[in-house]
């Protein structure tokens, strides 16, 4: 077991659904509906037409590995080496996360693979959505 | 508008008396061993002071240290590249006569930690809730995680990442202050301990005490100076995410390709007109994305360029990063204060490793995990 506990999120009320969702087990990011742009992190308008009719779904929790570096030296929380990653998710946007159920070598983090998020409950307030690769 | 060409110079600039290990300073001593070495260079006292501009401490701080009354003054801190923004800030305030003399000042206890400020992000942030749970541990592991994207976009290998810092230490070995002057080979970086899959510890920049202070004035002043007098002749500046994982191409900075084409078009000058080149390089990756966001290489192409030795002592017709850079030289955290200081000396023709006969220098700065940029054209000809 790694020694400490990972930095924990404090939602923010322009943020809360984000947390609400992973709680549930969804994904939950953000759509225009003036110009139907997906978004995250989450905001109450849009970044790119700055409109405040803006809406929240639940994505399909499915991306790709898009990039990641593997850390080897000691973080509270973690049991280095392990790999800090970003997905892309099948909506568009990219986010950081941990990829898990998977050796943290190179050789078994390959871009581009399909991935699918796996929630990690950190406690009753905290879930965090994480990747796996894909079963499918 | 900023950087009418040749409007404003720099008449003063100096680095700390020492770099590297000084435990005997705090940060705001740092600042002020620097700003005290600048000022002496140009033969002002704190009293010619109007205008001040500074980062990691805040102006109020570095001015009632030093005993300036500004009468503007410019805080902007957006990671080591605010001392290019307070170039291109302090530039516009000259020109608009809001004040004629202005000290920027950098120090930074970065290997002591003697009273150093480190601003901490808060778990609400944006960065808080949606990067560090993530278990990301500073630079090395943020500034970092666009790389592997790049590397299968061009085919770049990790031998050829090696490269930069190999080249880069063949430049350090001809200043007596850089840090590490023994010469490396590729070898030695890949068998160097892992830091962070794919970076290696001698792709990683140093961490080192020291600081610096430039003084620029107009520049119809400037040859009332005792130092040969350094012209601004454009400059650019630019923000983009505080999130690395945010970034809109793992394979580019958009505020590398604001700031830089901002200053070219300043100044007026073709990539073949310049003569030297500085790129901050925290990592060994980021002269690679300069030299191709600035228009100096095409995509991809940068770091067959370096490994075909275009920016090398010597054969090079590109010389980049003459004083051994972030990686060799010295890296306090924000390390474009010593990027300028080095393009200030070769365009006054007295670095370690001179270029002979350089008359433009092009100097740029990334702030954050590529958050931010500036860029600054010096020229050592008035009238260019």
């Amino acid at each position: 077991m790694p020694e400490g506990q990972r930095p924990k999120p404090q939602p923010t009320p322009e943020t809360q659904h984000f947390w609400d969702g992973t709680k549930s087990g969804e994904l939950r990011l953000q759509r225009c509906n003036s110009c139907s742009k997906v978004y995250f992190p989450p905001r109450p308008f849009c970044p790119s037409c700055a409109s405040r009719a803006v809406g929240v779904f639940a994505a399909s929790g499915k991306g790709r590995l898009y990039s990641y570096v593997i850390h080897h030296r000691p973080v509270p929380g973690f049991t280095p080496p392990y790999a800090i990653a970003v997905v892309e998710l099948d909506e568009g946007p990219r986010m950081m996360t941990n990829i898990v159920d998977c050796p943290q070598t190179p050789e078994a983090l390959v871009l581009d693979m399909p991935v699918e998020v796996a929630f990690e409950k950190l406690d009753d307030d905290i879930t965090l959505p994480l990747f796996r690769p894909s079963k499918s | 508008m900023p950087g009418k060409r040749n409007d404003v110079a720099i008449v003063g600039a100096a680095e700390t008396t020492e770099l590297g290990r000084i435990p005997s300073l705090s940060q705001i001593g740092l600042h002020a061993d620097a700003a005290l070495n600048a000022m002496r260079d140009a033969g002002l006292g704190p009293k010619d002071i109007d205008g001040i501009a500074t980062a990691g401490e805040t102006p109020t701080t570095i001015a009632h240290y030093l005993g300036i009354t500004p009468k503007w003054v410019d805080g902007t801190a957006v990671g080591g590249c605010s001392f290019m923004i307070h170039v291109r800030h302090a530039a516009a305030a000259i020109e608009a006569g809001l004040c004629k003399t202005v000290l920027i000042t950098h120090g930074e206890s970065g290997r002591s930690g003697v009273a150093r400020s480190r601003p901490a992000v808060s778990p609400g942030s944006l960065q808080g809730q949606f990067e560090l749970p993530y278990g990301p541990m500073g630079p090395p592991t943020l500034f970092t995680i666009p790389v592997l994207r790049y590397m299968k976009t061009y085919g770049i290998t990790e031998e050829q990442l090696a490269t930069v810092a190999v080249v880069q230490r063949e430049w350090a070995a001809k200043n007596p202050r850089a840090t590490f002057r023994d010469p490396i080979t590729v070898d030695d970086v890949l068998n160097s301990r892992m830091i962070a899959y794919p970076f290696r510890l001698l792709m990683c920049c140093l961490v080192t005490d020291g600081g610096g202070a430039l003084i620029l004035v107009s520049a119809d002043r400037a040859k009332d100076f005792p130092q040969k007098p350094v012209y601004l002749l454009g400059t650019g500046e630019s923000v983009e995410t505080p999130m690395v994982s945010q970034m809109e191409d793992f394979t580019s900075s958009r505020a590398f390709r604001v700031a830089g084409p901002t200053a070219f078009a300043e100044a007026g000058i073709k990539h073949g007109d310049v003569d030297h080149l500085m790129i901050y390089d925290a990592f060994a990756h980021l002269p690679i994305y300069g030299l191709e966001d600035l228009g100096f290489c095409g995509k991809g192409e940068a770091a067959a360029f370096i490994g075909e030795r275009n920016t090398a002592p010597g054969t090079g017709k590109l010389p980049l990063n003459t004083n051994g850079g972030g990686l060799s030289y010295m890296h306090s955290g924000m390390y474009g204060m010593y990027a300028l200081q080095e393009s200030v000396r070769q365009m006054r023709g007295v670095a370690p490793a001179q270029v002979p006969g350089a008359r433009i220098s092009v100097c740029h700065g990334v702030g954050g995990m590529f958050a931010a940029s500036g860029t600054v054209i010096m020229t050592n000809e008035q009238g260019v």
